[in-house]
């Protein structure tokens, strides 16, 4: 473009100038050509963004059908008795899914309980107490959390995590809570350390990150003249972070948590590596081998025969998928309640 | 004396109970920080030692061995990864990047940005493992080959786009609109606006989340399972079911078998040598110029 122009530019010019000769007041100033080249680019590029969006909004309508379909012979055998059954057999081609449900839920609501004040406590610290030259560094570390493959996670909490989990805190526990009523059968169970407890706190690992990231990130929006006004005021470091920074990024705050129970929900290979893959409920205790929606997907899909097993299956796809479905549109429901108090765009 | 008198005013009793929370809370944030990297030196530590002693040379350029068999490598599997890998990340990218910079800058209070936004949202939390399901459904609809390559990489692709949308969307929104306003008032015409003052001042966020998103469709496993599957032998034909690293760890992770196992790990230590190398380089290039 650049060697176009100044190759025509005094040729125009010219024009110009002999036509200011002829008529010097009636000669129209020359065209525009940047916005015209602008408008095309304009609306070809409008035009992409657009079908972007379409190919986004496709896909989900995509999943929801698909797994309808695909579902459909369990849905219309079993129907919704089948989310309060707890019979698993292949064999005698008798399905019901509510044993992988609760371990779905269990393993997500321990993982969170764990890693929503750990997150929160990290970006306190990178954005309010480190040290500007440990900032990158430390922020880059949790990162790396997120960057190592759910695989590894679930082979490092097979072979190492669960037996020193089972050591050191399953049987002083069960050592301690000896005949309590509620809490003894919560930590009963033979010492293996795999179960529903050892995939809860390795999901609480994996989403930390996740979480933690979004929080500094929206902590880091704050303007700084909002915090100096407190600081300014006296308020303490928790003070400024609770009663300006909280409330002034909460919707980003509630995103994160959102992105990491999304994550710890779908989770995969690291729960079927230690979650023991039993499709049974014996116990309530947290140390019980279970199964949840995600590894009996992983462990059984493959070799699952068609019909009515793969059916099941898909079916229990179909509910996972409610559910992540259900979790977001409450968070998204919060989200719209918190932004209404803010009263301020964020 | 007075320091008595001092003692007993309440504001400075609250003063110090103010002061007290501060110290807590502030005491237990560097316990999260530090609770949050012993995981990290734990997991490294455990995967580098045990999974360099599982590599060597053949590794890298020979294939699965079958069961039973000594020796053999990972060479399939890594090729597979990476072309899967690839292929989704360059399907992925564009559309996440596009459809962010749609919902920021062309349309960000309209019907269709709230509709796609909440969709986004879900799909980002949608569990891979029911994208694989649904590439897998989707193939069978089609009578296409049961599982291939491609599959493989579109399932992973659509993993990557809501990621890139959302991080794409909440950088351009950080952008001072200020900034937007004074390119416009210069004449600049919409797209490059976009393209050279918003995307630009929103790059490091945008990359960081491609990365992320890189990151995790690497060791994403579950919906290559139900898509790629696996192949025994090297393989470069995309229509055809294709190894994939991560696959081939789970397979032998699993197995009784001891050379299958030392295999696991070699490819656990590549996997996330691999994966945290890339993210740490692509962090210093795109570190911040300030």
């Amino acid at each position: 473009m650049s060697i176009s122009s100044t190759s025509t530019q005094p040729a125009s010019l010219d024009s110009v100038l002999m036509s200011n000769k002829k008529d010097r007041f009636m000669s129209p100033p020359p065209a525009p050509r940047a916005t015209r080249y602008g408008t095309f680019f304009d609306k070809a590029f409008g035009f992409l963004a657009f079908i972007s969006v379409c190919v986004t909004l496709t896909v989900l309508f995509g999943i929801l059908i698909s797994l309808i379909v695909g579902a459909w012979p369990a849905i219309n055998h079993f129907g919704l008795g089948f989310l309060t059954s707890m019979v698993w057999d292949p064999v005698k081609e008798e399905f019901g899914g509510l044993v992988m449900i609760y371990g779905t839920i269990a393993t997500s609501v321990i993982a969170l309980l764990v890693a929503v004040p750990v997150s929160f406590g990290i970006a306190i610290f990178l954005t309010e107490l480190s040290p500007a030259w440990l900032k990158r560094p430390l922020g880059t570390a949790i990162e790396l959390l997120a960057a190592i493959p759910s695989i590894v996670y679930g082979m490092w909490g097979l072979l190492v995590f669960s037996p020193i989990l089972a050591t050191y805190v399953q049987l002083p526990l069960q050592k301690l809570l000896k005949g309590v009523p509620l809490l003894g059968p919560l930590v009963s169970g033979p010492p293996v350390g795999i179960g529903i407890l050892s995939a809860g706190v390795i999901l609480a690992i994996m989403i930390i990150p996740f979480i933690s990231s979004v929080i500094r990130d929206v902590f880091e929006v704050t303007p700084p003249l909002l915090k100096e006004s407190a600081y300014g005021l006296g308020a303490t470091t928790w003070e400024v972070v609770s009663k300006v920074v909280l409330p002034y990024t909460k919707a980003g705050v509630v995103g994160g948590i959102m992105l990491g129970l999304g994550r710890a929900l779908g989770e995969t290979m690291a729960v079927t590596f230690v979650i023991g893959n039993i499709n049974q409920l014996t116990s309530i205790s947290l140390f019980s081998a279970a199964n949840s929606i995600t590894s009996v997907l992983a462990s059984e899909f493959a070799e699952a025969s068609e019909g009515l097993h793969k059916a099941s299956l898909i079916y229990l796809g179909l509910v996972l998928f409610f559910i992540t479905f259900v979790v977001l549109s409450l968070s998204k429901f919060m989200l719209a309640q918190l932004r209404k108090s803010e009263g301020t765009k964020s | 004396m007075t320091q008595q008198e001092l003692m007993q005013d309440p504001k400075y009793q609250k003063f110090m109970v103010r002061n007290r929370v501060n110290k807590v809370a502030l005491f237990l944030s560097i316990g999260a920080m530090v609770f949050g990297l012993i995981w990290l030196v734990w997991i490294l530590y455990e995967t580098l030692v045990l999974g360099f002693a599982g590599l060597s040379w053949a590794t890298l350029v020979q294939d699965t061995p079958n069961p039973g068999e000594e020796g053999g490598g990972l060479a399939n599997a890594i090729f597979g990864s990476l072309l899967m890998v690839s292929v989704a990340t360059f399907i992925g990218t564009p559309i996440g990047i596009m459809a962010g910079i749609y919902l920021a800058e062309y349309n960000p209070k309209g019907t269709l940005s709230v509709v796609t936004r909440f969709v986004n949202d879900i799909l980002l939390s949608a569990p891979s493992i029911v994208i694989g399901l649904f590439v897998y459904n989707m193939l069978l609809f089609a009578h296409f080959k049961a599982f291939s390559g491609w599959a493989g990489s579109i399932a992973l692709a659509l993993i990557v786009i809501p990621v890139v949308i959302r991080t794409t969307e909440n950088m351009l929104a950080l952008v001072p609109p200020g900034l937007r306003e004074a390119a416009y008032a210069l004449g600049t015409p919409k797209w490059k606006v976009i393209l050279s003052i918003t995307l630009r001042s929103a790059q490091a966020g945008v990359v960081t989340g491609i990365l992320l998103a890189v990151a995790r469709i690497s060791g994403e496993t579950a919906p290559l399972l139900l898509t790629a599957l696996s192949n025994q032998f090297w393989s470069t034909d995309m229509s055809s079911p294709m190894a994939s690293l991560p696959v081939t760890i789970f397979k032998f992770a699993m197995s009784p078998h001891e050379n299958w196992q030392q295999l696991a790990w070699a490819g656990v230590f590549l996997i996330t040598v691999a994966v945290l190398g890339l993210n740490i380089l692509a962090r210093t290039i795109t570190s911040p110029k300030s």
